[in-house]
């Protein structure tokens, strides 16, 4: 019969993030920016998960593909991290963050799907963007993930430029995401960003309705 | 390692491609790629024309199996012709696009082709038309389809506006078509690009270097 099944979806199927998320470099600090939903199969299960994740005072990671997966390894490198600045007594360096996730992803890369971009603010070299895709240890000005990731490929392509300032990032992040939930039927909910700097690590909500819109809407 | 032969056997060239249309203040704009692959491996043409004259101020691009859409759009072909015969006037858009539509609808299991039509007519002026895989046909301001449409569905939203000018929207288009190129594999080559008026039709080429550049090639 139509629309019935034995079992609803969400029971069997894996609970994927499936989502929208950026990162991205400016002088002095990152902005990071990540949807909301979470979904098993057709459900929507979470639509306020917020996908932004902290590995330390000034480093967060974005999780995008199998939401177990993405949140273990951050709660691995989390645990790891802490150990690891207790040992050099300072706070770690956004690579050395960036290298336990890549150690992690690399390793189990046949069991794992999941794909987290490392952002964060150092001393040594301000703010920077890792890329972790399938276990390679990328620095960019700019990376994005996730199955939203691909409607805006075009979009940063013609509209990153070198030099933007904190806020132009963050105007760039809300209008690729909203661009990205908008086209990505695994997108959507709310808008999460983090700014960090030298000074502050600053975390913000932008809701659905607040969020921009376009010529069709 | 194994490799994927029964793809390109199975599916034949298929176009792998970029195409869109866009309707402008006293106009369209109608362009693609020009790239024919095989099995997403070998590129087997490199200034393939998808954008095909159907009447005299009517064209259609075409996305899928090259083989389809070329016999569909020459059916398409004589049955307008016959059709502005009939009714002793040039066909109407939105006529060329039901054509294009019945024959797809009608062998929608054998078929595997997909359709942007456009060009202008006495009674609408301007016009867009979209007919997708199973025949569905939809007009739109606004349309992008093929493999390498995914990566500009953010950019189309952020940056077409209706009531351009003419100008305006060939830049658009241009800049649409190189974002897609240069991130699609299986999209390249030249840039074919036809502006459609009440006043008439005139074909634009451009070629693989003339293309804008972005910022991070």
């Amino acid at each position: 019969m139509l629309g019935e099944e034995a079992e609803p979806q969400w029971i069997s199927e894996e609970v994927k993030t499936g989502t929208t998320i950026i990162a991205i470099e400016f002088n002095g600090g990152v902005v990071l920016g990540s949807d909301s939903r979470v979904s098993a199969g057709d459900s929507v299960v979470n639509r306020v998960m917020n996908k932004l994740s902290p590995l330390h005072d000034k480093i967060y990671c974005a999780l995008s593909g199998s939401a177990a997966d993405a949140q273990t390894i951050a709660e691995m490198v989390n645990y790891q991290l802490d150990v690891h600045s207790l040992e050099i007594d300072e706070d770690p360096q956004v690579r050395s963050a960036a290298t336990l996730v890549k150690n992690i992803s690399y390793k189990y890369k046949e069991e794992l799907s999941a794909h987290l971009i490392v952002a964060g603010w150092d001393r040594r070299d301000g703010g920077q963007v890792f890329a972790t895709l399938g276990g390679l240890l990328t620095r960019q000005p700019f990376a994005i993930g996730g199955s939203g990731s691909s409607y805006v490929y075009g979009f940063v392509d013609a509209e990153y430029r070198r030099g933007m300032t904190k806020e132009e990032c963050q105007k760039f992040v809300v209008n690729t995401l909203a661009l990205a939930m908008n086209r990505d039927g695994s997108s959507g909910g709310v808008a999460y960003i983090v700014t960090i700097d030298e000074h502050s690590t600053d975390e913000k909500v932008i809701l659905g309705n607040d969020l921009p819109t376009f010529f069709d809407q | 390692m194994e490799k994927h032969f029964t793809d390109s056997r199975v599916k034949g060239v298929s176009t792998g491609t970029t195409i869109l249309a866009a309707v402008f203040d006293g106009g369209v704009v109608i362009g693609s790629d020009s790239r024919a692959s095989i099995g997403g491996e070998y590129v087997s043409s490199k200034t393939i024309n998808k954008v095909i004259q159907v009447h005299d101020r009517i064209f259609c691009c075409m996305a899928g199996s090259l083989a389809d859409a070329q016999a569909v759009t020459k059916t398409a072909k004589f049955q307008l012709s016959f059709h502005s015969i009939q009714m002793e006037s040039p066909p109407l858009v939105i006529s060329a696009a039901s054509v294009l539509k019945q024959l797809c609808y009608n062998n929608k299991e054998e078929l595997q082709a997909g359709f942007i039509t456009a060009g202008w007519d006495k009674k609408k002026g301007p016009q867009v038309y979209v007919v997708s895989l199973g025949g569905m046909m939809i007009s739109q301001p606004v349309t992008i389809g093929g493999s390498g449409s995914t990566y500009i569905y953010g950019y189309v939203d952020a940056k077409y506006k209706v009531n351009m000018t003419r100008e305006e929207c060939l830049q658009f288009a241009t800049n649409a078509l190189a974002l897609a190129m240069g991130r699609d594999n299986v999209s390249g080559g030249v840039a074919n690009l036809v502006v459609i008026t009440k006043e008439g039709v005139e074909h634009i080429v451009i070629p693989g270097d003339k293309l804008p550049r972005f910022s991070d090639e």
